[in-house]
């Protein structure tokens, strides 16, 4: 047979929107697989149905030429598909090799036996350079591990069939050149991999063929050498992308932040996670805050916003000290935030859709009196948001932020924030998880904020983004500021050499 | 028709068909009890479980509607409490400080005339709301798990609700609070007249209009939006500037108001209860565990569930004339209690049964009209 997968006009409907309409997925054996499509598209729901998690109202599935069943993920393990999904499924409170291991315990005399579930992880561990450390909480653990952990679920499971739910919206750079290592090396091995993601870099480096969708339709499966990336962002989005952020030169006004001396402790070490730094941002210019991830950004950010402690220095919004200023009080001095982890701070996912929007305004005499909410505003409110960011949902402002796609819960963040018109956009990756269409929207937004004369304090993993978009970059490496650059001025292998602790500028300010 | 296959779909056709399993398996579980202690008399035992309060006839009713008047109300200060994500196990206390201070003004003649009991009854709220009001202080400001404080408050309260009987209102003779005077309890408003001979009172009204009120706060209010905002998702709270702090205190200051309004109404219903001086919690607390459970936090689900264990507790007396020992009732409510625990779990089954069941309604259709396809062609 040629195929070992086969999706055949698959549809799955939810309330008030057809996620998946008359879907066909072919997957050969030995090949990485690319599935592309707009935030919402559908992709998600796809890959969940061949992994047994919803059970489509129409087509089949084949596995060799044979139809198979599959009404839950034990199902889909006997039949060697894995998953690892776009919001991570792991235990908090177990260990990774726990994790690993649930669901398929080896017992010995009733007792579970870890001796040789641990021989073989770290045997598969060592085989695809996987490294873990198997005794660590997950809950302790970085992203990046926690990743691991789930590719190494699915292969402990012998799975021969991988989906990857956008494996790389949560890593760095080096993460990402290291998952695409391990994916080809199993691909040489003869897995057949589903890999999902928005950057078309990847699917160029990665993936043979691609399979496109568009607002729950199949549009094409095309080859992936013979087609270039705006080819294949056309066919995504339906229209041509503009991958170019255009703007007019930077005039930085007055001074809207200025930090001072900040400096943050470190919980487990000596060292300082942010250690005396101090920079301003303008009114009219988009500030970027570059560096591999975990060198002091979201320490920085946390005491910026108020979500975390500052040890030293200060911090001034406005000419204004807001250094032990509470949240709303940063919040009504004109301080907004896309904050880092959605799931954590961005969103109540058991709220409404309308009800997350009006998250940071909900207590404005425009949405309440008298302590009563006013839920036609509210609605009107969300509406209109919805309409403007193009947040894509099945019920509109009373869908569930729970049931939203991944990319459109992102976009209803961002579209609260930037909607607050805030004076300072504090925005961490804010364009995580967006299709293209939309990352050009979001970046059409932030430039129209600088242009509007805020400030926008950017802070962001992706090098393309650092320097498409800001207008100066400061670069973090272990806690201290070490360069202070113009975008224009520099060149992304330069900006390494900072990000790697290689290079530092003799006095930064 | 059609406007009841939507109904079915939407999350309070599962909630509400999710507590009625719940009951359902428990009043199951009641019924081999039955059959196992007693299986000659099993039959009619179950029977006048089933018919609850209807056995005694307007009197029975009436005594539903008064035994679940302060369980509608500790059912809705737990359940307030879990919304904001904390657990009150301290209802028994809050309760019973709440009743000591609405006896104490009840026998005191204060001259209020007709808003004596009004008095009182307002006394008992804020007795129970700063009762509960130091176990949210505890847990805000100094990180005090509100589970070890409330328990704690439980016991605190009720040795010194008995301390202090004994220095005010005691009654030697039967170890126990001195009657309240007559304009200290709760006016009948008519309920006499529908449920003759019953000790139903005024109490059930006002207990519906709280219920309608803790309705309205949690779901329309600014207030209620960070309640349960905070339940939900603690840190998104603090990231929207959210005083978490103060919404604790607030939420167990009015999860007490309402177990202390609980205190009041079981002691200023002239019907004959005193608070006894033993060392012994008051259960109408703990009962409102599993009915916030079984009415899944939400403040007319409370209502209800409140009402049912009101009538299986009625019918268990009226099951005395079947040869059954009491305490046989109380094993059987225990057990729809017990299960009244899985409601929660039971209505995550149900709403994936819905899922599967439109999956065979739209199966069908399609087999009807391939084979209508087929018989054309035939
Ligand atoms: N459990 C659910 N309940 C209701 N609607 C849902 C559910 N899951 C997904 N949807 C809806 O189905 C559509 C497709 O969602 P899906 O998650 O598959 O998108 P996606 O292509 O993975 O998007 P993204 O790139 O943003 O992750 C969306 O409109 C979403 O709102
Ligand atoms: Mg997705």
């Amino acid at each position: 047979m040629d195929y070992i997968i086969e999706m055949l006009g698959i549809t799955k409907e939810f309330p008030g929107v057809v996620a998946n309409d008359n879907v066909t997925l072919k997957l050969k054996p030995g090949e990485i697989h690319a599935l592309l499509g707009e935030n919402g598209a559908g992709k998600s729901t796809l890959m969940s149905i061949l992994f047994g998690l919803y059970r489509p109202e129409k087509g089949e599935i084949r596995k060799n030429g044979e139809v198979i069943h599959i009404t839950n993920p034990n199902d889909a393990n006997d039949y060697g598909i894995g998953m690892v999904h776009q919001h991570f499924k792991l235990v908090h409170n177990f260990t990774a090799l726990e994790n690993i291991m649930l669901g398929v315990e080896t017992v010995k005399r009733g007792l579970l036996d870890m001796g040789e579930a641990r021989e073989k992880v770290m045997a598969l561990s060592n085989k695809y350079q996987l490294f873990i450390d198997p005794d660590a909480l997950t809950s302790d653990i970085t992203v990046g591990m926690q990743q691991r952990v789930e590719i190494l679920k699915m292969l402990y499971r012998d799975n021969e069939i991988l989906i990857f739910d956008e494996p790389t919206a949560m890593l760095t750079p080096q993460e990402i050149i290291e998952l695409m290592s391990i994916m080809r090396s199993l691909r040489d091995e003869g897995k057949s991999i589903l890999f999902i993601t928005h950057k078309l870099e990847e699917i160029k480096q990665a993936a043979q063929r691609c399979t496109i969708l568009r607002k729950g339709k199949y549009i094409d499966t095309v080859d992936v050498a013979t087609t270039s990336k705006e080819k294949l962002s056309e066919m995504m989005v339906g229209r041509k992308v503009d991958f170019a952020v255009h703007k007019g030169v930077c005039k930085p006004g007055r001074e809207i932040l200025d930090v001072s001396h900040l400096t943050v402790l470190s919980k487990l070490s000596k060292k300082n996670v942010v250690h005396n730094v101090s920079f301003k941002v303008r009114a009219g210019e988009i500030v970027c805050v570059a560096g591999i991830d975990g060198n002091g950004q979201s320490e920085l950010v946390y005491a910026l916003t108020g979500l975390g402690p500052v040890n030293a220095g200060t911090i001034t919004l406005n000419g204004k000290d807001i250094t032990h200023s509470t949240i709303r009080h940063r919040s009504e001095m004109g301080m907004s935030h896309i904050p880092e982890d959605r799931h954590k701070h961005g969103l109540i996912l058991d709220y409404s859709l309308a009800k997350n929007l009006v998250l940071q305004s909900y207590f404005k005499e425009q949405f309440q009196k008298n302590g009563f909410l006013k839920f036609n505003e509210i609605n009107a409110y969300a509406d209109k948001l919805i309409e403007e960011f193009d947040v894509r949902t099945g019920q509109g402002g009373k869908t569930l932020a729970r049931s939203m796609s991944g990319g459109n819960q992102q976009k209803a963040i961002v579209a609260r924030e930037i909607d607050m018109n805030p004076d300072l956009l504090v925005a961490v990756q804010p364009t995580r998880g967006l299709d293209v269409g939309a990352i050009e929207y979001i970046h059409k937004q932030l430039v129209e904020q600088r242009d509007n004369g805020k400030g926008v304090l950017l802070v962001s993993l992706e090098l393309e983004e650092v320097m498409n978009v800001s207008d100066r970059i400061l670069v973090l490496y272990e806690g201290e500021i070490v360069a202070n650059v113009d975008p224009k001025k520099t060149t992304i292998q330069e900006l390494g050499l900072y990000m790697s602790g290689a290079k530092r500028e003799e006095k930064v300010v | 028709m059609k406007k009841l296959k939507q109904w079915v779909k939407t999350p309070t056709f599962s909630n509400v068909s999710a507590s009625i399993a719940a009951i359902v398996m428990g009043l199951l579980f009641g019924l081999i009890i039955l059959l196992v202690t007693n299986p000659s008399q099993a039959l009619p035992g179950f029977v006048s479980i089933l018919a609850g309060g209807i056995t005694g006839g307007a009197q029975g009713l009436g005594d539903v509607l008064y035994t679940a008047t302060p369980l509608i109300l500790t059912g809705l200060s737990v359940g307030f409490a879990f919304k904001t994500g904390l657990f009150n196990i301290g209802a028994s206390g809050q309760l019973v400080v709440g009743a000591y201070v609405a006896v104490l003004l009840g026998n005191l003649d204060l001259g209020l005339g007709g808003f004596h009991w009004v008095v009182a009854f307002l006394a008992a709220m804020v007795a129970g709301a700063i009762w509960a009001g130091i176990v949210g202080f505890l847990k805000a400001y100094l990180n005090v798990h509100e589970v070890i404080s409330s328990i704690m408050l439980n016991y605190t309260g009720m040795h010194l609700v008995n301390l202090l009987i004994t220095q005010t209102v005691y009654d030697k003779l039967r170890n126990q609070t001195q009657p309240v005077l007559q304009t200290a309890n709760i006016p009948a408003m008519g309920l006499d007249k529908i449920f003759p001979d019953s000790s139903v009172n005024g109490g059930f009204f006002i207990a519906m209009i709280i219920v309608v009120i803790v309705h309205i706060i949690l779901n329309k209010t600014v207030f209620g939006y960070e309640l349960i905002a905070c339940g939900h998702n603690p840190n998104a709270s603090q990231y929207a500037g959210i005083n978490a702090k103060r919404n604790v205190v607030m939420a167990m200051v009015i999860a007490g108001a309402l177990a202390g309004a609980a205190g009041g109404m079981i002691y200023l219903a002239g019907a004959g209860k005193y608070i006894r001086v033993i060392d012994t919690l008051h259960s109408e607390g703990f009962m409102g565990i599993p009915i916030a459970l079984l009415g899944l936090s939400n403040p007319i689900g409370v209502f209800f569930a409140a009402l049912f264990i009101a009538y299986i507790n009625i019918g268990g007396f009226y099951m005395q004339l079947y040869d059954f020992v009491p305490e046989v009732i109380e094993i059987i409510i225990a057990a729809i209690i017990y299960f009244s625990a899985f409601a929660l779990i039971v209505k995550n089954i149900i709403a994936r049964y819905q899922s599967k069941a439109e999956e065979k309604e739209k199966s069908k259709a399609e087999a009807a009209e391939i084979s209508a396809e087929g018989g054309s062609q035939s």
